[in-house]
């Protein structure tokens, strides 16, 4: 038979008595449990925040810097060769990560805020605001919404500030929905009344008690905004309306040096320039989803 | 083991040392460590144990199948000649739903909610070709009359959520029986149910294994449960067989000290006393969701220091009387007073002294902490917020708390799902003490919990009660609590209180037609107890 004691004791109900962790330990915990493919997107990530960080340093020219050849070959000076009015690429691409992943980090988050903020309070409310909030939402959802931030762009004009704040309105719409959708469930749980019960705030009801249970939807929705509201700009800088000349923005070079992908029997090295910017965003996407991925897989608690 | 006396008898399912490993905290634990089962043609095999036994996981075992995050590691599963432990995942799903069947514990959880019943229910015949689907479907009309459900020509094109738990638990009966299988397995399949309807589900269960000679291994923690539907009893504990034996002889004569301790414990039970000083009452209370009144003139008195138990079957109105008194529901007419005072209806206009002063618990823990919360956090958060404690002494409060609770300071960082059942109502008991509250209502605390643990919980309640003199006012379907821990008992059906005093008046003849049936259905340790109570009554 057993060697457990036959007398009952409530500790004794689940297995082997833990100590208890820092939240440093913690830490060291998770990232030892980091697979590889989270490891590259890690690594990835810290690499592109430092260029950003550092891209004065980085940079071998200045931003706006034009030199006396366009379209020069790679080597030499120029070591990615320079563009249509004679910027070095690799230049460009330094400081486009500073600026492109800047305003798509601030756009993302305000976004989150806006619409995630609201939606929760939505979920909680249940009542008229519910209702007036959602039926709004709608309302931008049915005007298409690159048409929408160009009339918007235009009244407002092109400043990277309302590229940021108009983005962010228009995405937040789909946040808002997606929040809402998802904090609803939680909003009917027990510990939630409980909290109701003992008289908690709308605050820390929204902060404390549901936001951390809908982490998983909205970190796996972050990491896909993220990409498209490059997209985004990229489309907007293609119609002349999104980052402004002289400013280096990885979305307008793709578009800027396009053509020179018709050369690519001739030279293949200046095919793959316009390239470059648009690996840059493909690269970012991939490390960023990897991370979310990884902490999806963290936090959905399945095993296997 | 003991042996079975037929010993020639057709055999259908052999299991010998049978070894299950699970993951958890980053290592492999073994769960099952070395169990034998032997199920002949016909025969039902009850598993019992308390959680964490390995009764589930036994159960499922039995088909081959292991849950993710456990591993079969030794042993061999014999099912008519086949070794299902070693047998390919394709040669196993070709016995799934047709020749071995499951019965999960939550039919609501377990159904598609966007297809109709019967779909559901000749799924698996039509699927795999044992008949064709006119034939099944006529079929589960008759398997449908077979289990009493009402309307069986059409309750099998409504969809889940609209027929009732217990009508859904038999639907998924239906669902099992339908390609005939050999050997069907029902996982806790009355434990969601309330006592009522469960006699209902276990006769019919009962009647149709019988009719259709099926056998059967039917996990509960519940004692009298078992008693009515198997031939023989396993009993598990940490994933060993403690004893095995035909009901009958289990139950008069069991051997070990732990069966024996499994047995007592439906004998706890508090001497009433009588109180007079009422800290709450509710008076003449009307209320309602949307259009549709749930209460009508009940009238409760909850006297101090006392338990009031509020007992009747699901819908009749129990919970939603907790939900007046804590202002979560403001009523349509009638006022609650607390200690003189008319509180006011909604929660929003209450102080945060007078929500201090009534605290809940409830009846799921799982739901009820917040999942991303640790231990410390949920005991603390009404420390600080109704009595300011921070840093050092909010951490000493908790730790009393954790004292009183009989859990140490190990379980500070973990977060609920690192706990056992028992241990997270422990911990919901922890919180609403926190408090200092005058009075908890309890709802169906006990209720989803193991009947060792249970006892654990009552006597906690009962401890606390006498030392903190807090009033209770318990919501049960389960008589057997309400002996163990009431002073007074209010029944309640369709929204209205039947009878109410205490405990002996109310648990004593003459009884109200209502109140007959609802004591005459709760199942005793007899294995005649189905048997006897069906005759009588004619369902």
């Amino acid at each position: 038979m057993s060697e457990q004691p036959e007398t009952y004791t409530a500790a004794a109900e689940v297995g082997a008595v833990r100590k208890r962790r820092t939240g440093f330990e913690r830490f060291v915990m998770l990232m030892k449990s980091a697979p590889p493919s989270a490891w590259f997107g890690m690594i990835v990530v810290t690499l592109y925040i430092l260029v950003a960080i550092f891209a004065d340093v980085l940079a071998p020219y200045g931003e706006a810097e034009i030199h006396p050849v366009p379209f020069a070959p790679w080597g030499g000076d120029f070591v990615f060769g320079t563009d249509q009015i004679g910027r070095d690429v690799l230049t460009r691409l330094i400081y486009g990560a500073r600026n492109t992943m800047g305003i798509a980090l601030a756009t993302t988050f305000l976004s989150f805020l806006i619409g995630g903020g609201l939606g929760l309070v939505a979920a909680i409310n249940r009542s008229w605001l519910d209702q007036a909030l959602s039926r709004f939402v709608d309302v931008l959802m049915a005007i298409p919404s690159l048409i929408f931030a160009l009339m918007l762009l235009s009244i407002f004009g092109s400043t990277i500030t309302s590229l940021i704040m108009i983005i962010a309105v228009l995405d937040s719409t789909r946040v808002f929905r997606l929040t809402r959708s998802v904090a609803v469930n939680v909003a009917v749980m027990d510990y939630v009344e409980a909290a109701r019960l003992r008289g908690e705030g709308l605050g820390w009801i929204m902060r404390r008690e549901i936001l951390p249970n809908i982490m998983p939807p909205l970190v796996a929705e972050f990491g896909l905004r993220f990409c498209f509201v490059f997209l985004t700009i990229a489309a907007l800088s293609f119609l002349g309306v999104g980052i402004q000349p002289p400013t280096a923005d990885w979305g307008s070079m793709v578009r800027a040096n396009a053509s020179l992908i018709q050369f690519a029997k001739y030279d293949i090295t200046a095919a793959i320039t316009p390239l470059l910017p648009a690996a840059a965003i493909a690269l970012l996407t991939v490390a960023v989803n990897f991370i979310v991925d990884w902490f999806l897989q963290k936090t959905s608690g399945l095993r296997e | 083991m003991t042996d079975h006396p037929e010993a020639n008898h057709d055999i259908l399912l052999k299991m010998r040392d049978i070894r299950i490993d699970g993951y958890s905290d980053e290592q492999w634990h073994p769960i099952i460590k070395g169990v034998d089962l032997t199920l002949r043609r016909g025969e039902i095999m009850g598993l019992i144990g308390e959680s964490g036994a390995g009764k589930s996981t036994l159960g499922k075992a039995a088909m081959g199948y292991t849950q993710p995050g456990c591993k079969l590691t030794g042993g061999s599963i014999m099912f008519d000649g086949i070794d299902l432990a070693k047998a390919k995942d394709r040669e196993k799903r070709q016995l799934w739903g047709t020749r071995i069947a499951y019965v999960a514990q939550s039919a609501a959880a377990s159904f598609n909610p966007a297809h109709r019943l019967i779909d559901q229910t000749v799924e698996a015949a039509t699927r795999r070709g044992i008949r064709p689907d006119a034939e099944s479907r006529a079929d589960a009309v008759e398997l449908f009359r077979a289990l009493q459900l009402p309307d069986p020509e059409t309750i099998g094109n409504r969809y889940p959520h609209q027929v009732s738990g217990g009508q859904l638990q038999r639907v998924m009966t239906a669902m099992a029986m339908s390609p005939r299988p050999d050997l069907i397995i029902f996982d806790e399949p009355t434990t969601a149910l309330d006592v009522t309807t469960q006699v209902e589900v276990l006769a019919s269960m009962r009647k149709i294994v019988e009719e259709f000679n099926t056998a059967a291994i039917y996990i509960t923690h519940d004692l009298a449960v078992v008693a009515q539907m198997a031939d023989f009893i396993q009993v598990l504990r940490y994933g060993e067989e403690v004893e095995e034996a035909p009901t009958r002889q289990m139950l008069t004569k069991p051997e070990e000290p732990y069966t024996k301790s499994l047995w007592s414990v439906r004998a706890l039970e508090k001497p009433e006393v009588k109180g007079d000083d009422i800290v709450l009452s509710i008076d003449n209370i009307d209320a309602a969701y949307g259009p549709l009144k749930v209460l009508h003139d009940v009238s409760i008195k909850l006297p101090r220091g006392r338990t009031v138990a509020v007992v009747g079957e699901s819908g009749s109105g129990k919970s939603t009387t907790a939900r007046v008194m804590t202002g979560l529901l403001p009523p349509l007419s009638g006022t609650v007073t607390f200690n003189g005072e008319v509180l006011p209806a909604a929660l929003k206009d209450r102080s945060k002294d007078q929500l201090q002063r009534i605290q809940m618990i409830y009846q799921m823990a799982d739901t009820a902490m917040n999942p991303r919360q640790t231990v410390e956090e949920i005991i603390g958060r009404p420390l600080e917020f109704y009595l300011g404690l921070k840093g050092k002494e909010r951490e000493e409060r908790i730790l009393e708390l954790l004292d009183m609770i009989e859990l140490d300071e190990s379980f500070m960082d973990r977060l609920p799902s690192e706990l056992s059942g028992g241990q997270k109502q422990r911990i919901c008991i922890a919180r609403a003490l926190a408090a200092r509250p005058d009075i908890i209502i309890c709802d169906e605390v006990t209720s989803a919990l193991d009947q060792i643990v249970q006892e654990g919980i009552l006597q906690l309640l009962l401890r606390l009660q006498k030392k903190y003199n807090i009033t209770y006012l318990f919501i049960t379907h389960d008589i057997a609590t309400v002996k163990a821990i009431s002073d007074e008992i209010v029944v309640m059906f369709e929204g209205k209180v039947v009878e109410q005093g205490l405990k002996s008046e109310i648990l004593s003849p003459p009884f109200p037609d209502y109140t007959k049936l609802l004591l005459s259905s709760v199942p005793e340790m007899d294995p005649d107890w189905l048997t006897n109570l069906l005759e009588n009554r004619d369902i």
